[in-house]
């Protein structure tokens, strides 16, 4: 891991270092009678991907904070309308919103409004299975939001709140949630 | 948007009659090991030109600008894939353009082609669709097909699809199914009746003959939904040819016209605001004013039980069409059944039941040939072709695959291509002795819809036969 790939911004442009691109050797895929098909195309590879305005809503969960934002354009029809997920402007009026934390709010109110358990995951899933998806409502808030629970088994309706990755990833997956009535975050995580 | 202007909701309109002239596929198949996707595509594009008695050669004369519906490209690991095909086909220096739009994709190349045609860009326009879904293992599929969901916000959530859809499922499971042993039954039998309708189609890659019970014992998914409640994984192409009134008559006998138009809504389901439901022309206010009492926790609209960018594209076409209530007009159609739960939400969508009452199309045997409980035909059957559950999903050539297959019921061809026993043959199968011709009788009018993912794009593409238009124009 000594030459892992690592990324930093240094006067608004990208520095990098480490490995970026490996190249495999490639092999031949044949049929049992030894006739040539194609071949294999093996390689590891990293993007650099900027969250942009949204950074401070995955910064947030590092701070065990979930933060989303609310439109105050005095002349948009729809004032005052809370988003999360996080939007960085305003769907209807397009004005910046401004961000708004919505821990609290999730605490109080936050209840399932569906849900899936499943096994299956794709290549690169970090998830252990089986993945319990939620989405979650929140009052006053316009959107649901898409997460997985960790602790207590899925229902409509049922009341949960937030924990958050104790090192976070800086990704979605360092908010997941519990059934409202735990009493100890899952290992790993934090209330 | 929640709320619309009139400019919005302006119906729309080709400024010039645009007809179907020809259709052609290839075979479908989870994987194709020893056939290029060039292959596939000069199958479906030879298929055409002979549908109408030409050349290769011939038919490429006439087209004047290509639209190629190619979703995944990461999937071949090749950019501009578009212009590998075009190539191929020997079409360049012919203008064309790539469209994604996920699982309709196919759809929205037809958008494109019939909307050069109907502009006077070009009297004639070829739209092909295709897939390559066997270039890597199905883990590494499910992650690719994940990142067509927000890669922020959901992609990470265990890169698979399953996930961000089914949740979906689970709603209308819930609410409007409420869980009942009865509308599971009622979900497998579309499962049924799609692998059944498969069996008659030499194109087909899932063809099977199984029962609910076989439905229901499948391996679970993401519960409710089970192995057999989901559609193939496939390769293959699809194309059609569209023109001009002049040029579709000189190029065949019989065009059929095309109407088509195409709706949206956010790529993440989480965006999706409460709203009022746009009424087809077949639905009232009152016939939702109880929802919430007959159905309860199905106030929120669309919430995650409706599709409303299915619901835009119907209500775009029927008025570009002058359908006025499907059952009554249409004929017969194509639906996209990613999955038993969603093709019962989108009888919903367009308005082949209302909101809630989607299960009585199947319950009612309206959506098969022969209805099993009257034995006379079905009301308005539905993907004969086996669609996605049956027949395939090769993502971008789904949309087409479907009109292809309208059009041959509406030429009345069909039982001429699907009982073809040197086209079974070709394709490595043997035809079955007890082989049923599907063909729909007197077919005037047909739909399609092309659907992606979890409702980010819908087209709805309209056929019917120049006799019985059901607009003045």
């Amino acid at each position: 891991m000594s030459n892992q790939a690592k990324v930093w911004v240094e006067k608004k442009a990208y520095k990098i270092k480490g490995e970026f691109s490996t190249l495999e050797p490639n092999t031949p895929i044949r049929r049992k009678d030894g006739k040539l098909c194609g071949v294999t195309n093996p390689r590891r590879l990293v993007h650099m991907h900027s969250y942009g305005g949204e950074a401070p809503f995955f910064a947030g969960l590092a701070k065990r904070k979930l933060l989303g934002t609310q439109c105050v354009n005095g002349k948009c029809e729809y004032q005052g309308s809370i988003y999360i997920p996080f939007r960085i402007f305003c769907p209807d009026c397009l004005a910046k919103m401004k961000i708004v934390d919505l821990t609290a709010k999730a605490k109080k109110t936050a209840r399932i409004y569906s849900y899936i358990v499943t096994s299956r995951t794709g290549a690169f899933n970090t998830l252990k299975t089986p993945i319990r998806f939620i989405d979650v409502e929140f009052d006053g808030v316009t959107t649901i939001l898409k997460s997985y629970q960790l602790a207590g088994e899925p229902e409509i309706g049922q009341r949960v709140i937030p924990v958050f990755r104790a090192k976070p990833t800086f990704t979605i997956t360092d908010l997941a949630w519990v059934k409202a009535d735990t009493k100890k975050p899952p290992k790993g995580f934090r209330f | 948007m929640i709320k619309f202007t009139e400019r919005q909701l302006q119906v729309p309109r080709f400024m010039r009659p645009v007809y179907l002239v020809t259709g052609g596929q290839s075979q479908y198949a989870r994987a194709f090991p020893e056939k290029r996707t060039e292959e596939l595509c000069i199958d479906a594009l030879t298929m055409a030109a002979e549908f109408i008695g030409m050349s290769p050669a011939e038919l490429k004369g006439y087209l004047h600008t290509c639209y190629y519906g190619h979703f995944a490209d990461h999937f071949g690991d090749q950019l501009l894939g578009e212009a590998v095909i075009h190539d191929r086909l020997g079409l360049d220096p012919l203008g064309n353009i790539g469209v994604k739009t996920g699982g309709a994709t196919g759809g929205s190349a037809i958008w494109e082609a019939a909307k050069a045609v109907a502009s006077g860009y070009s009297d004639c326009a070829l739209a092909m669709g295709w897939e390559r879904m066997d270039e890597v293992p199905t883990d590494e599929g499910n992650n690719y097909i994940a990142c067509a969901a927000d890669k922020d916000w959901e992609t990470p959530l265990g890169h698979i699809y399953t996930g961000y859809y089914a949740t979906m499922a689970q709603r209308y499971w819930q609410v409007f199914g409420k869980s009942q042993d009865s509308f599971r039954r009622t979900m497998a039998e579309i499962s049924v009746k799609n692998h059944g309708y498969a069996r008659w189609n030499p194109f087909a890659q899932g063809p099977m003959d199984i029962t609910v019970e076989d439905v229901l014992k499948s391996a679970v998914v993401a519960y409710p939904l089970r192995v057999l409640d989901c559609c193939l994984m496939s390769v293959g192409a699809a194309c059609v040819i569209v023109a001009e009134e002049d040029t579709a008559f000189k190029m065949c006998k019989n065009p059929l016209r095309l109407y088509v138009a195409a709706g949206s809504h956010s790529l993440r389901v989480a965006d999706r605001r409460d709203m009022e439901i746009p009424l087809l022309p077949n639905e009232t206010p009152e016939q939702y004013k109880d929802l919430d009492q007959a159905f309860p926790g199905g106030h929120r609209y669309p919430g995650f039980t409706g599709f409303l960018a299915a619901r835009m594209s119907a209500w775009y076409a029927y008025r570009m069409a002058g359908v006025k209530d499907p059952t009554e007009d249409l004929d017969f159609v194509e639906l996209h059944d990613a999955f038993t739960i969603s093709d019962i939400q989108t009888y919903e969508d367009i308005g082949i039941r209302p909101y809630g009452r989607g299960r009585e199309y199947v319950e009612s045997g309206d959506c098969y040939l022969v209805n099993p409980h009257t034995h006379k035909q079905g009301r308005l059957p539905a993907n004969l072709s086996g669609g996605l559950i049956g027949c395939m999903h090769a993502v971008g050539a789904t949309g087409i695959m479907q009109v292809v297959e309208c059009a041959l019921h509406l030429w009345n061809r069909h039982a001429e291509i699907h009982g073809n026993p040197r086209l079974w043959k070709t394709f490595g199968k043997q035809k079955p002795k007890n082989w049923v011709d599907l063909q729909v009788p007197n077919a005037r009018r047909a739909l399609a819809i092309s659907h992606a993912g979890v409702g980010s794009h819908v087209t709805c593409t309209i056929l019917m036969h120049p006799d019985h238009l059901l607009k003045e124009e």
